[in-house]
């Protein structure tokens, strides 16, 4: 990927560095630390470790092992656990290592954490974050490659964040963590070498912002996460045709910035959603829908849906290749769209 | 219903603590006659939905929430109103939130499974079968962290047993120390089915293998489970550890207040036989008086106290307004 393609909102500053995604994301977590010792980290391997993904290397020698907790293979139970220390008086970061496993948390977070506020007429609080991955082609099969975002964004009580640059995801994660509602926060593991300019000051950047990673009049790439860089891709493909694509990346499925949506396409009178989640029932079906609904006597044509293949993510590369929507299928829907042959 | 042995015998059965006595005997009745007015609010159509009855297991929850301080947690059940009124829940309230009432501790959002107080140290009732098990050990978790000194207990009921949320906590919960009770009611019945139908092995062993103190209490004795509440949460508040407690009880009614023809699945002798030798209340009034803690008058004037306070409960819920209906939309979020 090239880093070319990160936009970020800031203009360039004297004190901006580049750094990767992976690293704005723990840097993020460093300062919410140092701004607030109610914030704790816990999850498999997190500590000495750092994670899998090495994501969080360092943050247990600065913080100690008190703060940065690592618990056993246990998703269900530490999950519970977070939910009942931020009910008092902490404020908890699990870490669900691939995105597969929010199955074995569904009942904790669906059923508890999502319910709690309102269930106790406002009383009590649940100010959680979930940090998980999404994303396939990591030739890692069906049960550590899948991008289950829309579970959890159909569930009221919840907010879901999906970052898709260095400087979102610093910025939107520590607005998660100063958050006091449960919010899972997607972070696509393919990206986390992405690397951004991130501004040397304290930022951070509300949930429920839409933002406009390139604009363009005749076409609206709505996109999230892994497939930002894919939309900005296919955006570059169909400059060279003469078409200009807006590429927008709603950042949080829930809460979802509609009246941006909505706005780009009454400009460009076509959309085309890609998300790497499942199409069906998925992400890009309630996108879809938002533009319709508002935006419908401004549309051209339908608008279209990109996601992931409808079958288990499988093993083989030449096999999970073809699940995932690439550069050249979003271009080639825009193409037709657009009228280009 | 074989007598447990238990802390309180290696406790001298002093009435060192008699207005305590007299407190916890309140309580019982209250939970008894409160949960009688629910029935009888179903039964002349007046409640909305079901509700799940705690008589006959009243002295686990007066135990051990009188081994407990204010600022303790408590985590309760779908059966759980006995939990709450023991944790100090005022029934007026108690009932508003079973009726849907806009003075309901939920507002008339979450009804009889799920009161909450955070006055009370109630972190909520859960309808989840064994779903507060993580919320109590965090509560657990948050106040080992935070110094206060508190602890958690986690009410839940031999059906609990079935899940592995119960036992993935525990683990955690031993492992770091947390001052967490868990107490698990039986009282015989997983629903409409036998518990020895559904429960392998020694329940008993299942937290021992994890190295947690775990005692069986005789439910039907309210200073039994006091006595055992008393040791283990002063432990725990030591700093050492979970435990675990197994309380043997009873659940007079059905599993809901519509589960009236139970013959299916149980006996009404069995029933009966629980109700004439172990029934808590009794238990505790005829040792009360036996020891000279109080009269047979004292008790009955005592019990008339407790019925004009839930009558006007009662009466108090029935007459408080319903919530807005454009309420509805508040507090999905915080």
């Amino acid at each position: 990927m090239s880093t070319l393609d990160v936009k970020t909102a800031m203009a360039p500053s004297a004190t901006e560095r580049e750094l990767t995604l992976g690293e704005a994301i723990r840097e993020a977590l460093a300062e919410e630390m140092r701004r607030d010792p109610r914030v704790v980290l816990m999850g498999e391997d997190v500590a000495e470790a750092g994670t899998v993904f090495k994501v969080l290397t360092g943050l247990s020698a600065e913080f100690g092992t008190d703060r940065v907790i690592d618990t056993p293979i246990s998703e269900a139970g530490f999950t519970g656990l977070a939910i009942g220390a931020a009910m008092t008086g902490l404020r908890p970061v699990v870490d669900i290592m691939f995105g597969d496993f929010i199955a074995l948390v569904m009942d904790q977070m669906a059923n508890q954490a999502a319910k709690v506020h309102y269930m106790s007429g406002g009383k009590w609080k649940v100010p959680l974050v979930m940090r998980t991955t999404l994303g396939a082609t990591r030739r890692s099969a069906a049960q550590h490659s899948q991008s289950l975002h829309a579970w959890f964004s159909h569930v009221p009580g919840l907010k879901v964040v999906l970052p898709s640059t260095p400087y979102d995801a610093k910025g939107l994660l520590k607005s998660a963590i100063r958050d006091e509602n449960p919010v899972v926060f997607f972070e696509d593991k393919m990206m986390y070498k992405l690397k951004g300019a991130i501004p040397a000051e304290e930022y951070t950047i509300p949930l429920g912002v839409a933002d406009i990673k390139r604009s363009g009049d005749d076409i609206t790439l709505v996109a999230t996460s892994s497939m930002v860089q894919v939309a900005l891709g296919a955006a570059k493909m169909l400059q060279e045709i003469g078409v200009g694509a807006e590429v927008i990346d709603p950042r949080t499925t829930w809460p979802l910035d509609e009246e941006r949506l909505i706005e780009s396409v009454k400009k460009t009178s076509r959309a085309i959603v890609i998300d790497e989640g499942y199409a069906r029932y998925g992400a890009t079906a309630e996108i879809a829908s938002v533009i319709a609904e508002g935006a419908f006597h401004y549309l051209d044509q339908p608008v279209k849906r990109i996601g992931a293949m409808h079958v288990p993510i499988p093993f083989s590369p030449p096999l999970e290749d073809v699940t995932v929507p690439t550069e050249q299928m979003v271009f080639e829907a825009a193409r037709k769209m657009c009228g280009k042959s | 219903m074989t007598k447990q042995k238990s802390v309180i015998e290696k406790t001298p059965a002093s009435a060192a603590e008699p207005d305590k006595y007299l407190r916890m005997y309140q309580q019982m009745m209250s939970i008894r006659i409160f949960e009688e007015q629910v029935n009888d609010l179903y039964t002349r159509a007046l409640m909305p939905g079901l509700a799940h009855l705690y008589i006959g297991e009243e002295a686990i929850a007066v135990g051990i929430c009188s081994a407990l301080r204010p600022d303790d947690y408590i985590t309760s059940t779908h059966r759980g109103h006995g939990h709450c009124l023991a944790k100090g829940a005022s029934p007026d309230r108690m009932f508003a939130e079973l009726l849907g009432k806009e003075a309901g501790y939920c507002r008339g959002k979450g009804g009889s499974m799920h009161i909450a107080d955070p006055a009370t140290g109630n972190l909520g009732a859960n309808a989840i079968v064994g779903g507060s098990a993580g919320i109590a050990t965090g509560a657990a978790f948050s106040a080992k962290r935070l110094g206060n000194g508190r602890v958690a207990v986690c009410f839940f009921g031999e059906g609990a047993l079935g899940q592995g949320l119960l036992y993935e906590t525990m683990n955690l919960a031993q492992l770091w120390k947390l001052p967490v009770i868990y107490v698990c009611e039986n009282n015989t019945y997983n629903e409409y089915t036998h518990y020895s139908e559904t429960t392998a092995g020694d329940v008993l062993a299942r937290p021992k293998a994890f190295g947690i103190q775990a005692e069986r209490v005789d439910g039907q004795d309210v200073r039994a489970v006091y006595a055992t509440a008393n040791a283990v949460v002063e432990r725990a508040r030591g700093g050492n550890g979970p435990a675990f407690l197994l309380c043997d009880t009873y659940r007079y009614r059905g599993h809901h207040v519509g589960d009236v023809s139970r013959e299916y699945y149980r006996s009404k002798q069995e029933e009966q036989k629980w109700v004439s030798e172990r029934d808590p209340i009794k238990l505790f009034s005829d040792w009360l008086i036996a020891h000279k803690l109080a009269t047979a008058g004292q008790l009955q004037t005592m019990n008339a106290e407790v019925k004009s306070t839930i009558d006007a409960a009662v009466q108090f819920a029935l007459n408080a307004p319903y919530p807005d209906p454009l309420e509805v939309q508040q507090d999905v979020y915080a």
